[in-house]
């Protein structure tokens, strides 16, 4: 059990600067998740953490040692890779063996901690196979069996399911958060996928374009994003964000539209006519007989639910999410309960929570 | 293309490039100053002192008609070799790539000849084309052709050719055989959906998708014809008779080892080196336009 | 249609074969003949089994002018052996050197061993014959080998073979806590042990076929490789005994041949995957 510290964090390739400036603490046995869209840097984070690349700037301390100028191999960091990354020539055991031998400890330990990791896994069968011998889940478990054998401070994940099959990742997943809780080992976990994030996560950092914006637990980024990028990002399907102006003495948004939606939770700082973000996210958006018109371009039925993409009279777009299936025609009438409303500044992006 | 993941320090790496390097120096640049500077120089008559002449060894090396000769007959020579070698080894390769029984059986018996010396494919061809021993040599003179390479320039062209074709033809089956399976099943296949068929297939879909295979035997060709069929050359005729199969290579070992003249042999050696190169680039062009770099 | 077109490749392929074997299968014959009967141009397509001595007495006393085959075997084997382990080892650690490794002139050291691919010794006869002179490395063993080492197209093999291995093995190494050498030993050497042994098959056979520079650079006969020895035993004006020049020829295949067809997989594989 240990925690990490990652203190004003710098990267740059040549002259572009990817990560600027990344302030992070986990708790011992945390499991953190970094979440971004691609290339905004969260693999390049994880791996000056691994020490498989150099900080521009910056220090990282594990467990009160500062690491950040140790080789990978003395950082006692295990990783999962994307790929697996396996050693196609050695069998499943000589794979998990490998760092073993290499940092000298005893055959019979070694022996030990191989069949323990791979009685945890189900691999005990297997373990005289090569890698080419085994399918996809097999060989993420015997990838997650090297960096457990390793008895590591930390483990690192990059995006360790993603080249498996939609069904095969949730039942991984499940297991990777098993295993997690069960070793208690201090985890980073990267990944572009937002359930994944959500589900395994007990904080998530949102990374975007190498700049952390929220970091929380998965309810709160959810219930309240940081900022209209978050907002966007995380739920499925995407949160309604609409053009709006200040209005009513910040009390209200109006709409481009004309519609007004008057805040229920108060008033917000700004001056009249200030241009806002308001979000609503699909599944809170309400059918109303008699409220606003939406014509509907194009239904998504995912079975329990419906999506419908419609557009509002200022040809607007708007998503809202229904339960079962759709049978009405292709217009009705919806309501925005204002007290779902996220509300954002379209300047700066910023949540703009109401004045007490 | 450059890898994100390297080691730390200079030290080791250097000294794991030092002996390619220092051989690489020491056996082609050293090798190819010396030639560049005795090409530029001649031993007077007693053998006593070297004169810087210039170009002059060229500017004779050109002059000289029995060079130009040679040059052309090289290149009749290497034209010949790599047309039949290679159309006989796209014709073989064509017909193993068939779902045939006893395939994998073909394929070894079309392998095998990659590993023969040149110069035992001469033993191999002196037994079939001796006029007195061989094989075909005897039946010809005894139907009344009047069939002696030792005499008979043409003759002795003709029997280099087949010596040094025979072996290559592997090489090239190797080849168009990998060129062939890499064509993607569904190509063909849609090829069939549009009616292409047989020889038509072949030429318009076929064919084109092995251009850059063929290419690249040609080249290959081209420069073992020029240069590995020395041995071939050497035992059968010696370039004889009268220069007849005297291609460059023959000739450059003609005059540097067997009449000692080192300024010109010199400076053949660097016509030769200039020639590869000159055919290396091409390829390099060639193929790095094929992958778009 | 498709039937009759099958038995048209049977026919190319069978006459393709019969193109191979035929001179092979007439130099075995040959060599249990009698001399004066091939003199007599007496060839025939039928062995007589009787007559195997031939290669046996080559073996042992060898044949006009020269030494016995065993002994030409044996400088064979060395210079073959030695030119394609001595390739793959120096073109071996320069690969993973540049590949691997960022070190000043690594552009340079590159470039340098690039530039000379493609150049046979054939071309640099004469220059190169001059410089073992002044190294003193005419008529030597290592005289024979050492020049023919140096590889820009094995070193080329083998950047590419090593550029194709995945960032995160490499990566996954380190974390294990692998070092250079130690990377080079376990992971590197056994992934791409397919493309050495390619690569060991075709050197074999570029080193048991030299002729030009072994005549060059070697005039002592206990220096004559199987080769050079076939093409001595037909001195063009002597009277010339057919019989142990093909019982020598026949020996002189099957070293290459049989390391072509024990390998026959991994050679194709690593001939057509290399050479482009
Ligand atoms: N070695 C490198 N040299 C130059 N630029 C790099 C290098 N590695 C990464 N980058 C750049 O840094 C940025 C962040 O890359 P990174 O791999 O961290 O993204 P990511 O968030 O992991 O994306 P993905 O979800 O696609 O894996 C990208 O713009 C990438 O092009
Ligand atoms: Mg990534």
């Amino acid at each position: 059990m240990a925690t990490l510290v990652i203190e004003k964090l710098r990267k740059s390739f040549g002259p572009i600067e990817v990560l600027h400036g990344i302030d992070l603490s986990l708790n011992s046995g945390e499991m953190l998740v970094i979440v971004g869209a691609s290339g905004c840097g969260k693999s390049t984070l994880l791996r000056l953490v691994a020490g498989l690349e150099e900080p521009t700037s910056g220090r990282i301390v594990l467990d009160g040692r500062d690491i950040t100028a140790l080789d990978p191999s003395a950082r006692d960091i295990a990783m999962v890779f994307q790929n697996y990354a396996l050693y196609p020539h050695m069998s499943v055991f000589d794979n998990m063996a490998y760092g073993l031998r290499i940092r000298g400890l005893p055959k019979p330990e070694i022996q030990r901690r191989v069949h323990e990791a791979a009685a945890l896994l189900g691999l005990e069968a297997l373990l005289a196979r090569k890698p080419r011998q085994l399918s996809g889940g097999q060989r993420q478990r015997v990838a997650m069996g090297r960096a457990i054998v390793r008895e590591p401070k930390l483990f690192l994940f990059d995006e360790p399911l993603s080249n498996l099959d939609a069904k095969l990742r949730v039942s991984m997943r499940a297991e990777i958060r098993r295993l997690q809780r069960r070793l208690g080992v201090t985890s980073l976990y990267v990944t572009h996928d937002q359930v994944e994030a959500m589900t395994l996560g007990d904080r998530l950092l949102v990374l975007h374009l190498g700049v952390p914006v929220q970091l929380a637990t998965p309810m709160e980024v959810f219930d309240r994003p940081a900022n209209s990028y978050v907002a966007g990002f995380i739920g499925t399907p995407a949160m309604n964000l609409l053009d709006a102006t200040l209005t009513a003495g910040g009390t209200a948004a109006r709409l481009e539209g004309g519609m007004l939606l008057p805040f229920a939770d108060g008033r917000r700082e700004g001056v009249e006519g200030q241009k806002l973000t308001v979000g609503i996210r699909p599944e809170h958006v309400r059918l109303e007989p008699g409220g606003t018109p939406l014509t509907i371009d194009l239904v998504e039925p995912l079975g329990s639910e419906t999506v419908l993409l419609g557009r509002l009279p200022d040809e607007a777009m708007l998503s809202v999410k229904v339960h079962g299936a759709w049978s009405g025609g292709e217009r009705t009438e919806i309501a925005i309960p204002s007290a779902s409303l996220h509300v954002f500044d379209a300047q700066s992006g910023l949540r703009l929570d109401p004045l007490r | 293309m450059e890898r994100r993941t390297i080691f730390a320090g200079w030290k080791l790496p250097l000294l794991l490039v030092a002996p390619q390097l220092v051989l690489t120096i020491v056996f082609f640049y050293w090798p190819a100053l010396v030639g560049g500077w005795e090409s530029l120089t001649r031993t007077d008559a007693f053998g006593v002192h070297v004169v810087f002449v210039g170009l002059a060894n060229f500017h004779d090396l050109f002059a000289d008609p029995r060079y130009r000769a040679a040059i052309l007959r090289t290149v009749e020579f290497c034209a010949a070799v790599t047309a039949l070698s290679l159309g006989l080894g796209l014709i073989l390769a064509v017909a193993a790539d068939r779902e045939l029984r006893g395939r994998d059986l073909y394929r070894v018996l079309m392998i095998w000849p990659y590993a023969v010396a040149p110069a035992v494919s001469a033993v191999l061809w002196i037994l079939l084309l001796n006029p007195q021993i061989g094989f075909i040599g005897r039946f010809l003179t005894s139907h009344g052709v009047n069939w002696d390479y030792a005499l008979n320039g043409n003759q002795a062209m003709l029997m280099v050719i087949l010596a040094s074709a025979w072996k290559q033809v592997s090489y090239n089956f190797i080849f168009v055989i990998a060129g062939l399976q890499s064509i993607p099943k569904a190509v063909i296949e849609a090829a069939r959906m549009d009616g292409a068929r047989g020889w038509f297939r072949f030429r318009t879909v076929v064919l084109p998708l092995l251009s850059p295979t063929l290419f690249f035997l040609v080249i290959v060709d081209l420069v073992y014809a020029a240069f590995d069929t020395f041995g071939t050359i050497w035992a059968m005729t010696q370039g004889g008779p009268a220069m007849a199969t005297e291609t460059l290579v023959v000739k450059v070992y003609n005059d540097g080892v067997v009449n000692l003249d080192l300024g010109s042999s010199s400076a053949q050696s660097v016509v030769l080196m200039v020639g590869v190169v000159a055919l290396t680039a091409l390829q390099f062009r060639f193929i790095g336009r094929r992958s778009g770099t | 249609m498709r039937r009759s077109r099958n038995w048209l490749a049977h026919t190319v392929l069978i006459l393709g074969a019969l193109l191979f074997a035929l001179p092979i299968w007439l130099a075995f014959c040959a060599a249990t003949l009698d001399p004066a009967a091939i003199d007599r141009g007496e060839l025939s397509l039928i062995p007589r089994l009787d007559h195997l001595g031939s290669f046996w007495d080559v073996l042992v006393n060898g044949g006009p002018g020269v030494p016995p085959v065993w002994r030409m075997l044996v400088v064979s084997f060395g210079m073959a052996l030695a030119i394609a382990i001595g390739k793959i080892v120096i073109s071996v650690l320069s690969a993973f050197a540049v590949v691997f490794f960022r070190f000043p002139l690594r552009r340079t050291a590159f470039w340098t061993i690039f530039v000379t691919l493609m150049l046979p010794v054939e071309v640099r006869i004469i220059p190169t014959y001059a410089v073992m002179g002044d190294l003193h490395m005419i008529d030597t063993f290592p005289g024979l080998a050492v020049p023919l080492i140096a590889s820009a197209t094995a070193t080329l093999l083998f950047r590419q073979t090593f550029a194709a291995i995945p960032d995160e093995l490499v990566e996954a190494a380190r974390m294990d806590g692998a070092g250079p050498l130690r990377f080079l030993k376990d992971i590197l050497i056994p992934v791409s042990a397919a493309n050495l042994a390619a690569l060991f098959v075709i050197l074999f056979v570029y080193g048991w076929n030299q002729y030009l520079w072994p005549l060059v650079v070697a005039t002592s006969p206990s220096l004559d490789t199987i080769v050079i020895g076939i093409v001595k035993m037909i001195g063009i004006d002597t009277s010339t005994e057919w019989n142990k020049v093909m019982a020598t020829a026949v020996i002189a295949l099957i070293p290459p041949v049989v390391v072509v067809l024990s390998m026959q997989r991994w050679f194709v594989r690593g001939l057509t995957e290399g050479e482009k």
